[in-house]
């Protein structure tokens, strides 16, 4: 096993090829405690993993908590409103009161941009972002790619259309790095106002293209990422209503068939049935939603075995 | 605390003595299987050899192919990988990588027979335990060692050997298999002072 350099895990972009591929055979071979009667090893044992959630989380803070309590890990859970800085303590005072409780992994989210990796600097643990803002979700890049080598048997040359509010998510930059670095062409489709600019230049030139319409787009596609519309941001400027989204980006059969006849279908969740995403396809054989979340605890478990586990050195 | 025991590297070993060559190898094990064979009681059922990578693992399925050959019928053949039940994981050890438990059918009430290449310390046993513990209650576990090279730090005893030599602590044994490119020799080889 090649080493994994890093004492933080911030994003996907910091990664190499070969160490999104590390924690991604070690994702697989984590799979297999959760199948198991008996779901739980000893390897973590004595070691503390606080989940800090300064934003809302249901998907996400369980599979963490899941993840460390499978290798044995104490895990403690904040939430937002159960935090502090609903007193007005500052995120830099609130994780280092935690940091000198002497945890070993502090996994966050929050509202900035940068949030993690500001703390990553001042805290002894080790910090895992579980999603900053619109910057980045690498838990989420590594879970999903995950399931796209299950069922796909690779990365490597695949036609991948992330679709919906790009310019809000921390999925899609999240995945645009991992996918690109693995070898696959991201196309992303969005409403002109809910793309970014610069997406283009976080792959290598031609890896990524853009697209204000869903069909063309769709054309050969092997996996189909739909992202959630944020409901907070329905009826702003940027989005005026969820009937002229959904009839103009919405995923349903009649699209689905213009992808290839096995690509599959992707959603981070929490699903908006009937705007981004049609029941017919989100039930349907292609989606493998659900696969992303089984894969979501593995993925999760091989990053706090890593960072908590010590240095990773090469093998014998 | 001590320091881990790291494997030193092959650089800084010299070699002592052959122990067995390929020959005597095939020779141990064949007489290892029928000694299972005749020692490890089934009540009717295959033996179920389970072998702890990767190492054990390639040794339970020679094992396999030995009592075959004398007409035995076919173990059950399991592997188990430790690396997640080490007491040494956070103790500068290198990671090795993780392979996957096997067990082909559930270990309740059975006797299962622990396979591993080199038996020393006994940690490594104690951790096989440990994940078979966490797959079921056998009935019994026995352990099948091809090199007993002593110098237990567990009170673990195993119950079928092929060689058992005695040891310093800056020998080290090695058993190169086919399996992994090598040619099948076990060796005795001596750190440099």
């Amino acid at each position: 096993m090649t080493g994994f350099a890093h004492r933080h895990l911030l994003g996907m972009e910091p990664l190499g090829a070969a160490e999104i591929a590390m924690l991604l055979d070690l994702g697989d071979r984590f799979l297999e405690i959760n199948e198991r009667p008996i779901k739980k090893v000893p390897t973590l044992r004595g070691k503390t993993v606080i989940n800090l959630f300064l934003e809302p989380s249901t998907r996400t803070r369980t599979s963490f908590e899941i993840a460390a309590k499978r290798l044995s890990a104490d895990a403690v859970n904040i939430s937002g409103s159960a935090s502090s800085t609903v007193k007005g303590e500052t995120l830099l005072d609130t994780a280092r009161n935690l940091d000198a409780m002497a945890p070993d992994v502090v996994v966050v989210r929050h509202a900035q941009a940068g949030a993690a990796e500001m703390l990553a600097g001042r805290l002894r643990a080790s910090v895992v972002n579980a999603g900053d803002g619109a910057h980045e979700h690498p838990t989420q890049a590594l879970l999903d790619c995950s399931t796209i080598r299950k069922h796909k048997g690779r990365i490597d040359g695949l036609e991948v259309v992330i679709c919906g509010d790009i310019r809000h998510s921390r999925v899609a930059r999240s995945n645009i790095w991992a996918l690109t670095k693995l070898g696959a062409r991201v196309r992303i489709v969005a409403p002109r106002t809910l793309l970014a600019p610069g997406l283009e230049a976080m792959g290598a030139p031609g890896s990524v293209s853009i697209h204000e319409r869903l069909e063309p787009a769709l054309e050969g596609a092997d996996v189909i990422m739909m992202l959630r519309i944020q409901k907070e941001r329905i009826g702003g400027a940027l989005f005026p209503n969820t009937r002229e989204y959904s009839r103009y980006f919405g995923l349903n059969p009649r699209r689905l068939a213009l992808a290839k006849p096995d690509a599959i279908v992707m959603h981070p969740g929490p699903l908006n049935r009937g705007i981004e995403i049609d029941p017919a396809v989100a039930d349907g054989p292609r989606a493998v939603i659900l696969d992303q979340v089984a894969r979501g605890v593995a993925v999760r478990m091989a990053v706090l075995y890593l960072l908590a586990g010590g240095d990773a050195g090469p093998s014998e | 605390m001590t320091p881990p025991r790291q494997p030193p590297p092959d650089s800084d070993l010299t070699l002592r003595r052959e122990i067995l060559d390929a020959a005597g190898l095939a020779r141990t094990l064949r007489r290892m299987a029928l000694e299972l064979a005749e020692r490890i009681p089934q009540e009717g059922r295959p033996l179920y050899l389970v072998g702890v990578r990767t190492g054990g693992a390639y040794l339970a399925q020679r094992l396999c192919g030995f009592l075959a050959e004398a007409g035995e019928p076919k173990p059950l053949l399991g592997a188990v990988d430790i690396s997640l039940y080490r007491d040494d994981v956070f103790r500068g050890l290198p990671k090795p990588e993780i392979g996957p438990t096997e067990l082909p059918e559930p270990i309740d009430d059975r006797t299962v027979v622990l396979v591993d290449d080199v038996l020393f310390t006994g940690r490594t046993i104690r951790a096989a335990m440990d994940v078979l513990a966490d797959y079921g209650r056998p009935q019994a576990v026995k352990l099948a060692a091809l090199v007993d090279r002593g110098r237990r730090e567990l009170p673990i005893q195993p119950d079928v050997v092929g060689v058992a030599i005695e040891t310093t602590a800056r020998e080290s044994v090695r058993v190169l298999l086919a399996e992994r490119g090598e040619v099948d020799q076990v060796v005795l080889r001596e750190r440099r002072a």
